[in-house]
């Protein structure tokens, strides 16, 4: 038997890409933001009516990740905002050349700020660096205050943390504080902010945020 | 969930290395972070049915999860984050950050001369 020694990354690939993005964007002063989440947590509707209420401020542009279909860059369109669908085909998540790609499909020229609305999936994205500028969780009410304790990984990275679907509170039993409580203990930085996308509640707050974003071209303090 | 892409990644690392190697790899020793996300039962088996018919047929994975490291930002201690307990193990505060996961790295890799 004869040993060799490697240590080799293996997901080189990956980093390279995400190194590129990462370039490209600080190049083009353009911040961008990694949107991961369970499947139908309303990462789409937030970012829909995100678009609709920062109109004539910031100039977004969707990067739209799907196992399947168009359905998500169809209703992110529907705002005017442009979108680049990219079906991963099975995969339970982007990666950073996918990105690459679509970022070279968007008038980036033309754009303030960019989304990346992940697959809908707590785990695998929060692994994977894509080149974003930060990362943002979505955790809905439905889902149970649980969550940033069991998905540690996900809540430890995120600069903010939105809590959607907070019109459902009366209806279960999601604990805002205690969830709150749970995200701080892993992550001290993180901005948490309880919205609603349907009826609109808490929405301005994590606008002034993005459009602080926007402007700064960084993380606000 | 996506030990099956990461196990062709792995395997495609190591039969590239076995090319410059004499002998048949046997085993490998492979580390991650402890928040990749990977199974390592999963990944064994991932790796398993795919090296099916490749020099890489039968090889032993051998996976290290590496705990989340933090930084102490008053005391400057580097420590491993505990989950049920986030504080610094020297003094004790709540005030640290989390450093960046550790990679995922193909180690070390034992060939069988024969
Ligand atoms: N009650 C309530 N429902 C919401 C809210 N936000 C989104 N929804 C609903 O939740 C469902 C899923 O919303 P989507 O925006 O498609 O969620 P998503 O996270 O983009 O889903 P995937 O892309 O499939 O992972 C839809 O029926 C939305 O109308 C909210 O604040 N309150
Ligand atoms: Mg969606
Ligand atoms: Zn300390």
């Amino acid at each position: 038997m004869r040993k060799v020694i490697v240590e080799k990354k293996i997901l080189v690939a990956n980093e390279e890409f995400a190194n590129k993005n990462r370039e490209f964007l600080t190049a083009k002063k353009l911040p961008c933001l990694n949107v991961i989440s369970s499947p139908g947590s309303g990462k789409t509707t937030i970012l829909a009516k995100t678009i609709e209420a920062l109109k004539g401020k910031v100039r977004i542009g969707v990067i739209e990740g799907d196992i399947q279909t168009d359905i998500d860059a169809r209703r992110i369109r529907k705002t005017g905002a442009p979108a680049c669908q990219i079906n991963t085909e099975g995969a339970c998540h982007l990666s950073a050349a996918q990105v690459s790609f679509a970022l070279h499909k968007l008038p980036v020229d033309t754009l303030d700020l960019i989304f990346i609305e992940n697959v809908g999936n707590l785990v695998c994205p929060s692994a994977l660096d894509l080149g974003e500028t930060a990362k943002i969780a979505v955790l809905s009410t439905p889902e149970g205050d649980d969550k940033p304790a069991k998905y540690p990984a996900i809540f430890a990275r995120a600069a903010v943390v939105l809590i959607n679907k907070i019109d459902l509170l009366a209806a279960g039993d999601f604990n805002i504080e205690k969830a709150g409580a749970d995200v701080f203990k892993i992550n001290k930085k993180a901005k948490i902010f309880p919205v609603s996308a349907k009826t609109g509640q808490g929405m301005s707050a994590w606008c002034d945020w993005l459009e602080e974003m926007a402007a700064k071209k960084e993380i606000p303090a | 969930m996506h030990e099956a892409a990461i196990a062709q990644s792995l395997l495609d690392a190591i039969l590239t290395e076995a090319q410059s190697q004499p002998g048949k790899p046997v085993a490998a020793k492979i580390s991650c972070g402890a928040f990749s996300a990977l199974n390592n039962e999963v990944l064994c088996f991932a790796f398993e049915a795919i090296s099916k018919g490749t020099p890489c047929e039968g090889l032993k994975l051998d996976i290290e999860q590496k705990p989340i490291q933090a930084k102490c930002k008053k005391c400057g201690e580097t420590f491993v984050f505990d989950l049920h307990r986030p504080v610094c193990t020297k003094c004790q505060c709540e005030e640290f950050e989390l450093l960046p996961d550790a990679p995922l790295l193909l180690n070390e890799i034992e060939f069988d001369e024969k």
